[in-house]
């Protein structure tokens, strides 16, 4: 690991600047900073979205996992709950409906001079964002941590060797792309 | 080369490995996943710093979790936009807009219903985001690589409640 590397607050900063200016670049491109492209998605005749994410995770998956058998990178999967993840990932969606674009889409989209994600995605973000830390003691004594389940991975879950689990997500999500285009969506 | 800079549009899957490579280097080079909701919630505290006074914000249980500080994942929220920017830029496609076409066909193209609306759904992202502990960028993308199961429940149910609600927005309401 680049331990060294991961040290240096500043230069960090700065590469996190470059990664961002990529991934918002990348973004655009692909069209995903658009209202209707996401909100399209949502309504099942455009699959742009799915079509990024599924190629961006599993080129990742494979790349990360190699890495982290090098012993180059660690992981970090988040520990999970149904209250967290099922609850508050079902509010996500109707935010994500009613948005038109999720917190890095709607950046996105304010780089390209969208208003609506400038004035009504960005402001309510902040102000949603600062009522959660608000609510966040009450809550994390209650529902975030009902069905808790911790930072579980497939691999850890199934008993698997990660390579095996990495070889069926690739080929299952590579599957799902080919019947997407094969079906002309 | 600076012609496909130019391009408005890229291949999604040409777009999905670039973001996939650029998620090994963030990996590798700053022990970090690509996500963005957490920039967000570090500005709504650093906001509430200058409204409110340092100490009643960085007491807060949940900015003790989550510092509002500046970092990389605060810079690399600020340089998504950037990015989005100097793409649109590049293939002419940068325009100040309120309304999208397809809202503007169910809804008219006054700005207001619009903007009420982003409200509405900005107040529950960042609320929702931080409630899922992620968002499209962290779970959807950077949690599932790593084969978490909190990120791919958190991603199904992303969408469950993103399919059911833009089918009532647009097959109901409109």
């Amino acid at each position: 690991m680049l331990t060294k590397l991961h040290g240096k607050r500043g230069l960090q900063n700065i590469l996190g600047l470059g990664f961002g200016i990529v991934f918002g670049f990348l973004l655009q491109k692909g069209g995903v900073t658009d209202y209707d492209v996401i909100v399209k998605q949502l309504l099942l005749v455009d699959f742009t979205v799915v079509k990024i994410m599924l190629t961006a995770v599993a080129t990742g998956m494979i790349g990360v996992h190699a890495l982290k058998s090098m012993g180059k990178v660690r992981l970090q999967p988040k520990a999970g709950s149904v209250g967290m993840n099922v609850i508050g990932g079902l509010v996500f969606g109707v935010a994500f409906a009613t948005l038109g674009y999720c917190p890095g889409t709607a950046f996105g989209a304010v780089g390209q001079g969208y208003l609506d994600a400038l004035l009504g995605g960005v402001v309510g973000m902040l102000l949603g964002s600062g009522l959660f830390a608000a609510v966040y003691p009450g809550m994390n004594k209650t529902i975030l941590n009902k069905g808790f389940f911790g930072d579980v991975t497939f691999p850890d879950l199934l008993k698997m060797n990660c390579w095996v689990v990495v070889g069926i997500f690739v080929v299952v999500l590579s599957g799902i792309l080919v019947l997407l285009e094969v079906s002309g969506l | 080369m600076l012609e496909w800079l130019k391009i408005d549009i890229w291949s999604p899957y040409v777009v999905g490995v670039g973001i996939g490579v650029l998620s090994w280097f963030s990996f590798l080079l700053s022990d970090s996943p690509l996500s963005c909701s957490t920039g967000i919630s570090q500005t709504s505290g650093m906001v509430e710093k200058v409204l409110r006074g340092k100490e009643a914000v960085s007491q807060k249980e949940y900015y003790k979790k989550f510092p509002a500080v500046v970092d990389w994942k605060w810079m690399l929220l600020l340089g998504v936009c950037i990015g989005a920017a100097i793409s649109s830029y590049l293939s002419g496609s940068f325009n100040l807009r309120w309304v999208s076409p397809l809202w503007a066909s169910a809804f008219g193209s006054a700005p207001l219903p619009r903007l009420i609306t982003a409200l509405i759904g900005g107040i529950l992202m960042g609320f929702g985001s931080r409630w899922a502990n992620g968002c499209t960028s962290g779970h959807g993308i950077s949690g599932t690589m790593q084969l978490s199961v909190a990120s791919w429940l958190s991603v199904v149910f992303f969408f469950v409640g993103g399919i059911t609600c833009a089918m009532f927005i647009y097959h109901v309401v409109a």
